[in-house]
């Protein structure tokens, strides 16, 4: 079997597995998940066969078919494909993915085997790992777009699976309207892009924005067109100011908040944006540097959710929180490009498997004590050995603890943010170190920790819910090391960024087109053709500057990891001092909490309540949305239909006199003839000569 | 040809025909007169035909041919016209056109 056709069968394997048990299950309670757990188990082995694959050749691989082929004056020709695309970003991908549904699947066997909706349960999570899994091998935008929205669709059943509980049918819909926010924005950006460079497909828009200032339209900088399908990532990966929809989300089943909300969905845009970095690499040429608002916007939104986990009692909102503030983490990393991109997918990949775990860890808390208040727990440790040490194994590698997974990946976030020369970014991280240490060891300490309620008799989860845990500590502690250099192999020399060699090049020679003939700016087939043309124009005619080659940093040659201990050093005694903090408060109760926060007074008020974003929105919706709203159905109801009733009314008022004219007697109407006749031999007496 | 008679006497005493055959048309009250007005109009026209051919043709015979054809045409048209009146005679017990406005607006 080849790479691709085994491409094409991954996610087409959950989706026969929902199919099924769509037609045949019959809400089976037997039947339903057993297909899911195996439909999505055979996708685990196929990918962890294609990921080795790729280990051995990871050149990308294209598969696809032809599905709209448009030709026309506008686009010459332009085709979208349904396919696959087999790389090292997408095998990556495609192992968390399955691997990370799988052990939900198998997690939820025991965490909703109460439950009366399980078949209707393990449909939705088949329908998701296809939705995430055709994302992740689209070889164009516009598929990658279509399964975006169907990751969409099916984040809205999940979270709002409890249809009987109000929370979860809000929770349900604002997280699909605050995500159509971000998508409309990607869809403009989709647009543009393809409708300029002739092309979206991910293999071959790098080789093509060199000549964006020729094909894009002046007004648009490229830079912009990479900010719009940001917007996709900020709704989708949850970044302020579209975050608000994720914490919400925690009202799903808590196996869901693991698979969608932690793992898997969340990434999606993060994947988007490293697979499109070239997009947003070439638009530091233009005027709009799209980078640094990428890593600022992930900068801000990891320490606003960091500050906001700390102060929260809901063990799933804490974690909810936390899985923003990494985000954030991420998206910053991205921001630095270079090495970040690398660090953002590595850490995107070590933390699927620690947020994982937290999550199902949580449910096994909340299946054990039916309580989501963290206040209502404690001493856990003892009475869930399992769910208490696998806990820990994650808080410490989200704290980035050596040897746990997210050290590695933390360091080379702040390795690259060094490289790149964002300082004020990097202190910012730095900061966001520690306060993840500290608020994700308060949950630990008053969860697993100190005292037990008196009340309420917790138990150890069935073996289907621990097993997932152990293996998730397991790649919690390993998966790290992937990072490292083996022999010039390593995470990062298959995922990487490199610039194009010829960007700057072809940006000044098509700077130096568009100016020597203005025509051709936006006009794909001219542009085209002069592409094609030999004859270049020199570019010192242009009289445009050259772009400075000191705002393009270097590309590095290596992307493995390297432990650098300046950065190193810091950020693991940042950690610990988090550790330790909270050590030091929840467990050896130095001090009160409660104190601090009356102490902190407003400032913990205003954190407490997530700053009143949601507030604010809800104001906005109410004093300037409804406003306007109001204002446009006045003008309908009273201007547009007023224009109407008044035409009917004119229409009915000169009927009524004209209607006048039609005696019925014939004999009028021959008086009118004679008239008429007369009036017109009059005419032509006068007006022919 | 009569000495002394022009097509222009003809065409007046046509124009006057139609003239009143028009004014019985247009200002009659009985459904008969206005018949009667209508002969009056088909007539002169017959009386244009057979003067234009006679003064302007006078070796073709189309004119004439027309006006044969007119003169059958009008009393197929009386007969139909008067079966009107007399129906609308027996449905309304009045041939008077003021009282026949089914059609007003």
């Amino acid at each position: 079997m080849t790479f691709s056709t085994a491409t094409w069968i991954v996610p087409l394997l959950p989706l026969g597995g929902f199919l099924f048990n769509f037609l045949f299950g019959r809400g089976s309670r037997r039947l339903v998940p057993r297909v899911a757990l195996l439909a999505v188990g055979s996708a685990l082995a196929l990918s962890l066969v294609l990921a080795a694959q790729v280990l051995g050749d990871p050149a990308p691989k294209v598969d696809g078919i032809p599905w709209l082929s448009v030709t026309n004056q506008v686009f010459g020709h332009f085709t979208i494909s349904v396919g696959t695309l087999l790389d090292p970003l997408s095998a990556m991908m495609l192992v968390v993915v399955t691997l990370v549904s799988f052990l939900v699947h198998l997690y939820s066997l025991g965490y909703m085997s109460e439950d009366p909706g399980l078949a209707r349960f393990f449909m939705y999570l088949g329908l998701f790992t296809f939705s995430m899994l055709g994302l992740v091998v689209s070889p164009n935008l516009f598929q990658m777009y279509i399964f975006w929205e169907l990751v969409g669709l099916c984040s809205y059943l999940l979270i709002g699976f409890y249809t009987t509980k109000p929370e979860a049918n809000q929770a349900c819909k604002k997280a699909f309207v605050v995500n159509r926010v971000g998508d409309l924005g990607m869809f403009l950006g989709i647009l543009f892009l393809s409708y300029y460079l002739g092309t979206s497909d991910f293999s071959a828009i790098a080789a093509h924005l060199g000549s964006w200032p020729l094909f894009g339209p002046a007004w648009l900088p490229l830079g912009a067109v990479a900010l719009l399908l940001f917007c996709g990532a900020v709704g989708k990966s949850a970044q302020f100011p579209l975050h608000v929809w994720l914490p919400d989300a925690m009202e799903g089943p808590t196996p869901v908040s693991a698979l969608i909300h932690a793992a898997t969905m969340v990434a999606a845009g993060v994947f988007m944006v490293a697979r499109v970095y070239a997009v947003f690499d070439a638009s530091l040429m233009g005027s709009v540097n799209a980078p640094l608002v990428v890593a600022c916007v992930g900068g801000f939104t990891s320490l606003f959710a960091a500050t906001i986990a700390c102060t929260q009692f809901d063990i799933k909102r804490v974690l909810a929180y936390s899985t923003l503030s990494q985000l954030g983490y991420m998206v910053m990393a991205l921001g630095a490009g270079g090495l970040g991109v690398t660090a953002g997918a590595f850490h995107l990949f070590t933390h699927a498997f620690f947020k994982a775990l937290l999550f199902l860890g949580a449910g096994s808390v909340i299946h054990a004590v039916h309580s989501n208040d963290v206040r209502a727990m404690g001493g856990l440790r003892r009475k869930m050995p399992l769910t208490g040490i696998t806990f820990l194994v994650a808080s410490l590698a989200i704290s980035g603890i050596w040897p746990f997974a997210g050290f590695f990946s933390k360091d080379m976030i702040l390795a690259a943010l060094k490289d790149a020369h964002m300082t004020g970014l990097y202190v910012l991280a730095a900061a966001v170190a520690f306060l993840t240490a500290f608020y994700m060891f308060r949950l630990y300490f008053l969860t697993f920790e100190g005292k037990e309620p008196e009340h309420g008799h917790p138990h150890e989860s069935p073996w289907t819910m621990t097993l997932p845990l152990v293996v998730l500590a397991v790649l919690s502690l390993g998966a790290g090391f992937a990072g490292l250099d083996f022999g010039g192999r390593s995470f990062g020399s298959y995922i990487r960024f490199d610039r194009s060699p010829t960007l700057a090049s072809d940006w000044t020679r098509a700077q130096g087109l568009a100016l020597a003939h203005p025509k051709a700016v936006g006009d794909y087939r001219l542009a085209t053709a002069l592409w094609a043309a030999p004859a270049l124009p020199p570019t010192a005619a242009t009289g445009l500057p050259a772009p400075a080659p000191a705002t393009i940093p270097p590309a590095q040659e290596s992307r493995a990891f390297v432990l650098d201990y300046s950065v190193a050093v810091p950020a693991t005694l940042l950690g610990l001092a988090g550790i330790f903090l909270a050590f030091g408060v929840y467990r050896l109760k130095w001090i009160d909490p409660g104190r601090v926060a009356r102490a902190l007074g407003p400032v913990y008020t205003t954190v407490y309540n997530k700053y009143y974003v949601d507030e604010f929105y809800r104001w906005m919706m109410d004093h300037v949305y409804y406003v306007v709203s109001g204002a446009i159905a006045w003008f309908d109801r009273h201007v547009v239909d007023g224009v109407m009733n008044g035409l009917a009314l004119l229409m009915q008022v000169a009927g009524g006199a004209l209607r006048r004219l039609q005696t019925g007697r014939a004999q009028a109407y021959a008086l009118a003839m004679l008239g008429g006749i007369l009036i017109l031999l009059g005419a032509l007496k006068v007006f022919v000569p | 040809m009569i000495p002394g008679v022009g097509i222009g006497h003809f065409l007046v005493l046509s124009a006057a025909l139609f003239s009143v055959g028009l004014y019985g048309v247009i200002a009659r009250r009985s459904a008969v007169g206005v018949l009667m007005g209508l002969e009056l109009m088909f007539n002169a026209a017959n009386l244009n035909l057979v003067a234009f051919n006679a003064y302007l043709h006078s070796g073709a015979m189309a004119g004439q041919m027309f006006t044969l054809f007119t003169i059958t045409i009008a009393a197929a048209e009386a007969t139909v016209g008067l079966a009107l009146v007399v129906s609308i005679f027996r449905a309304r017990r009045s041939v008077r056109l003021e009282h026949v406005d089914l059609l007003k607006g």
